[in-house]
């Protein structure tokens, strides 16, 4: 078996295959719906999924999909492991010294909080936020306590049995689960975060965000962009 | 999977179990148990080799051997294994891709480190960029084994390089006195015998090899925690035809079965091992079996 992958592989790695058709790698986390997540299939799924598909399509590149942690998101991107990032990434200045965005795809939203109970002070209780987020980097820089969680899903769960207070986190993504779960409310300010999302690229890789930034245009121009903001209910349209 | 399948928002009890269980993100939660399997009967190997390398480095006469044996063992034990496993891994990777690169575009005018970008030539890319999903996967697969060779194989040198010494010293005396070679010595006497001594040793680090899977994920290699973890996550109807609330405890449940029968069946194993490496030995076991059989 084993001599049979490493040869198989070998073969894979040595064959010279023709370098007519380039293939574009998107990189996503999988764990963000309605942004992007995996569906029963197991196949990447949500509002990024259609999105992409249809960039891809407009641009005529050849893409496939690929899932990361969000944690080593962008020195995978960075090292080449995959060439675009689009997972639900908000545009910051932080980022954008160590990559480059392509223009929004999403007008810039405001963040809210979720508590069990509205009367929770967000401004000096516990937070909880994703790694990595701008949501954490906005309560840190708050008075309120930060605590961070690898994945969003966590992030709830820490609400729900009384390790936070409060979560803060793109509204799109909270809303589906506080109209399932009757103990969870939206609470406090909603907290106006970042530039709006876009797709993250190399910055060495200027071409390719040239191609994606004009797909974009496109469809921001012929109204389909908004037509998928509806449909998947992640943010407000152009 | 099933027939009756197709709606599932009709059914309920064990027929809405059979359904549930059988979708494709959990036939990737069956296949990840085979992969952690196929990649733990491809590392025990490859790491015993590695560290069967290792300590017969540290034991060599020539010293620039010794010394490349001696600082493996010490430095790979030394770094902690997360750091390992996200900074070697990329940096394998990009020290496959830069060789390559060297090789396959001399005429390459750019700068390879672009700021924070390592770019090399689209030819030198590993796996190439148009190649398919699964060649990508392997490629990761691979690197997860060799990683974890090269960690496991810095513990296993250091088992084995203490078992090296532990065996006795009259036998090694008396196959010189019968005129072996060194390298007769070695071969003949040293190694078969040692294995009673490391076996303890090992089965440790092949019990610590199998909790350490779920490191496979900072690979990009899904394994079994990561798909738990994703499948017990809360799913909202909006997305799933299989709505339900936080079920990690559960599939949690469900791999701590697994690694407490898994670790059952190892330990049972090495026990019928460790019987048949004491026959005959010169030790305390090898002496309460003769005893019994006499």
């Amino acid at each position: 078996m084993k001599k049979l992958i490493l040869s198989t592989a070998a073969l894979a790695f040595t064959a010279s295959f023709a370098m007519a058709q380039d293939v574009v790698r998107m990189g996503t986390e999988g764990a963000y719906p309605p942004w992007n997540f995996l569906n029963d299939n197991g196949e990447v799924d949500g509002f990024e999924r259609d999105l992409g598909d249809e960039l891809c399509k407009r641009a005529e590149l050849n893409c496939e999909w690929v899932t990361n942690e969000w944690d080593s998101i962008i020195p995978n991107l960075v090292s080449g492991n995959y060439d675009v990032i689009i997972a639900g990434m908000s545009i910051t200045d932080e980022r954008d010294e160590v990559i480059d965005f392509t223009q929004n795809y999403t007008p810039p939203d405001p963040s809210a909080y979720v508590a069990m109970s509205a009367d929770v002070d967000v401004e000096t209780g516990v937070i909880a936020a994703q790694t990595g987020t701008i949501q954490a980097g906005y309560i840190a820089d708050s008075g309120a306590t930060l605590v961070e969680f690898a994945s969003p899903e966590e992030t709830l769960a820490a609400v729900r049995n009384g390790e936070a207070d409060a979560v803060l986190a793109d509204k799109s993504f909270l809303a589906p689960f506080v109209d399932e779960d009757p103990d969870l409310v939206f609470t406090g300010p909603d907290v106006p975060l970042g530039d709006g999302v876009g797709m993250g690229l190399r910055e060495s890789d200027n071409e390719l965000r040239e191609t994606f930034d004009a797909a974009i245009q496109s469809m921001k121009d012929d109204g389909s962009l908004n037509e998928l903001i509806t449909k998947w209910e992640v943010s407000s349209t152009f | 999977m099933f027939s009756y399948c197709a709606d599932p928002d009709t059914l309920s009890g064990l027929t809405w179990l059979s359904c549930y269980l059988t979708t494709g993100k959990h036939m990737a939660f069956y296949i990840s148990f085979g992969v952690v399997l196929l990649l733990l009967a491809i590392t025990a190997p490859t790491a015993l080799a590695f560290g069967f390398g290792g300590a017969a480095a540290a034991r060599s006469r020539l010293l620039p051997l010794r010394l490349f044996g001696k600082g493996y063992i010490a430095i790979v034990r030394g770094v902690p294994d997360i750091a390992f496993f996200l900074f070697f891994v990329i940096a394998l990777d990009q020290g496959f891709e830069w060789l390559r690169h060297q090789v396959l575009c001399p005429d390459w005018d750019q700068p390879i480190r672009q700021g924070n970008d390592f770019v090399v030539c689209q030819a030198a890319k590993l796996p190439l960029g148009n190649a398919p999903q699964w060649v990508h996967e392997i490629y990761g697969f691979l690197l997860a084994v060799l990683t974890f060779a090269i960690v496991f194989g810095a513990f296993a040198a250091n088992v084995l390089f203490g078992a090296m010494r532990a065996v006795p010293h009259a036998q090694l005396e008396t196959a010189e006195a019968y005129g072996m070679t060194r390298r007769q010595t070695f071969w003949r006497i040293l190694v078969p015998q040692m294995w009673v001594y490391a076996l303890p040793g090992l089965s440790n680090l092949w019990m610590v090899l199998i909790k350490a899977t779920p490191l496979l994920f900072l690979l990009g290699v899904e394994d079994i925690v990561y798909w738990a973890r994703e499948l017990g996550a809360t799913a909202n109807p909006r997305f799933t035809q299989y709505p339900h609330g936080d079920w990690r405890m559960w599939y949690f449940l469900a791999l701590l079965v697994f690694y407490l029968g898994f670790t059952r069946v190892s330990e049972v194993l090495l026990e019928r091992l460790m019987q048949k490496l004491t026959h005959g030995q010169a030790t305390t076991g090898g002496e309460a079996q003769r005893k019994a059989t006499a």
